[in-house]
């Protein structure tokens, strides 16, 4: 069962089509891949699907809903989490404020809620303990370094219990040790039921991790299927390697 | 309780009794009059830090606030031909929701623009408001201005001890409101939007509705102290009311005593009132106060440029754990709160 179905998704910024009727479906409790070379508009369907950018046709349901016109903050809400290509903390809050930035709140309720966090602040350092970064709960995340703020990140999208999230090149700029620990988290997180669809330009970690990929070329979706399946598709080499 | 909280509960109580012995222990108008316009700093600098310093949205049009407050409540004043007296007091809390009424319709089109934009909207906003103000003449009396009742009752050293209560209560509501505010998710949700927007946005703070909330209660809170300040003064000219002089003033307390922090604003506006009433004292004929003025906030600005409570607590962690690392970035967060309410 699909949890993301994408159909026919269409964005133009001026003359340039950044996505051309991209269609993809994300199967419940995977983790899929979606590569292409730079410029393939990958980013831009993170865009899409989580309401960042508004698209120009087609449409994303979520759970069969359908979710094209809300808002990121909707969005979230409803259970998608999405990380970024840079990893995006708030710089003058801790650690741990970071963590409790994502929590639910509604109304009037956020504004009367003086200082009640209980059971949200529990569920924050167990998730910071998870990630192996509960020593720098109390540090500011502008006095964190790269690996850190990007585990930071992967740990605080989790504290809604998104049901599916996107990870916007979860590798880049980490070092093969740390690449592996956020291997790990993805899987162990995957085995507790969440579904991942994450943009990667690291082949070996998306073949590793991925259950399918799905290949973008000029916006379009030129291949999917398994990750050995993707690999040997004449249309993805030619893709990539501009034959 | 700790020793730190104690004190802290200490020094609030000594600073409260303090306060409020002002108009006994110095009951002369000269300084009481010096007292009204200090307290009223102290309530819209913190009122515009809730905005400003959470937020980071940097409103300098906040006067219109201030001035469609103090014309509401002398409009309305006059219009329901209210006795002079304390009874005027309660129509303040409606000036307030007139501000915050006038602050969803400016916020509704101002915020959806940020930073250099958003400060350039918010004064075109306030200058529209003056130009109104000044055009409007069946309405606000134009140029002429609004002339509001003056307690004839009130007389000699009592006169000024009445509006330094009203600004004392209105200065104490802001504080309560900024650090309630401060502890709360909402707060928490304001600084997330200070530090990144989109990324807020990502995690699922509703910021449209979180920032035009904030603009709404500092506007009310700007709104009523702009009513007791129409009351006290008991004339209402566009040009005084709605004054970028005042919009300014209180961003610049803010930016002096600490942008997004709780005591910050209160510090920034102690030193600065009474030293530009000095100041507008000796050299007001000159206009040379003006200059002195900027001179301290330039020097200010360069020796500490994060303002001083951040600079001072900063500085107090560094001798303390005797680093010699350079200074962080200022935890406005909610931290406080998290370990206040840790179970």
């Amino acid at each position: 069962m699909s949890l993301l179905e994408i159909s026919n998704l269409s964005k133009r910024f001026g003359g340039v089509v950044a996505v051309d009727s991209c269609s993809l479906s994300v199967p419940a409790g995977s983790v899929t891949g979606l590569i292409g070379p730079n410029g393939s508009g990958k980013t831009t369907v993170f865009n899409l699907v989580t309401g960042f950018l508004p698209r120009d046709g087609g449409d994303v349901r979520f759970k069969s809903r359908s979710i094209a016109d809300l808002g990121p903050d909707r969005i979230y809400g409803l259970g998608i989490g999405r990380t970024f290509q840079l990893a995006r903390i708030f710089p003058r809050l801790t650690a741990l404020e970071n963590m409790l930035v994502p929590v639910r709140r509604a109304g009037l309720r956020a504004l009367l809620s003086h200082g009640q966090w209980g059971h949200e602040k529990a569920r924050a350092m167990e998730m910071l303990e998870f990630m192996d970064i509960s020593r720098v709960a109390g540090t500011l995340g502008g006095a964190l370094s790269y690996g850190q703020r990007k585990l930071l990140e992967l740990a605080a999208v989790m504290m809604a219990r998104p049901e599916l999230v996107l990870l916007d090149e979860p590798a880049g700029g980490v070092n093969p040790a740390l690449l592996e620990r956020i291997a790990q988290h993805i899987r162990q997180l995957n085995g507790q039921g969440v579904t991942f669809l994450l943009v990667e330009h690291n082949m070996n970690f998306v073949m590793n991790l991925c259950h399918q990929v799905v290949v973008l070329h000029q916006g379009r979706v030129i291949a999917a299927g398994s990750p050995a399946a993707v690999r040997e598709n004449p249309a993805v080499l030619d893709a990539y390697l501009g034959a | 309780m700790s020793r730190t909280v104690g004190l802290k509960a200490l020094g609030l109580a000594m600073l409260g009794v303090v306060a409020l012995l002002v108009p006994v222990i110095a009951p002369d108008p000269a300084t009481t009059n010096v007292a009204v316009f200090t307290m009223m700093y102290i309530g819209l600098a913190t009122a515009w830090n809730i905005m400003g310093g959470y937020t980071g949205y940097i409103s300098l049009g906040h006067a219109a606030f201030f001035g469609f407050g103090a014309y509401s409540f002398g409009l309305l004043l006059n219009h329901l031909g209210m006795a002079p007296g304390y009874g005027p007091f309660f129509l303040v809390p409606l000036a307030g929701v007139f501000a915050a009424l006038l602050a969803v319709g400016i916020g509704w089109v101002a915020l959806r623009t940020r930073a250099a934009t958003f400060v350039i909207v918010t004064i075109a906003f306030m200058f529209m408001l003056q130009l109104l103000a000044e055009n409007l003449v069946k309405v606000t009396g134009g140029g002429a201005g609004l002339s509001l009742p003056y307690p004839h009752d009130w007389g000699g050293d009592f006169f000024n001890t009445p509006y330094y209560y009203a600004m004392l209560a209105l200065a104490v509501l802001a504080l309560v409101v900024s650090w309630w505010i401060r502890r709360s998710k909402f707060g928490l949700g304001l600084l997330a939007i200070r530090d990144d927007e989109d990324k807020a946005l990502a995690v699922g703070v509703p910021t449209r509705a979180f920032k035009l909330t904030a603009f709404m209660i500092s506007a009310a809170l700007v709104g009523m102290i702009g009513a007791v300040y129409g009351y006290y003064v008991t004339f209402i000219y566009p040009q005084f009311v709605i004054d970028p002089l005042i919009g300014i003033s209180m961003v610049l307390m803010v930016f002096l005593g600490g942008l997004g922090t709780l005591s910050g604003p209160v510090l920034g506006a102690l030193l600065l009132e009474p030293a530009q009433l000095q100041f507008a004292y000796h050299f007001g004929a000159s206009r040379l106060y003006l200059v002195l003025y900027s001179a301290i906030f330039l020097v200010v600005i360069l020796l500490m440029p994060r303002g001083i409570v951040p600079s001072v607590v900063d500085l107090w962690h560094r001798r303390r754990s005797g680093s010699a690392a350079g200074p962080t970035p200022p935890a406005h967060g909610a931290g406080n709160a998290i370990k206040a309410a840790s179970p």
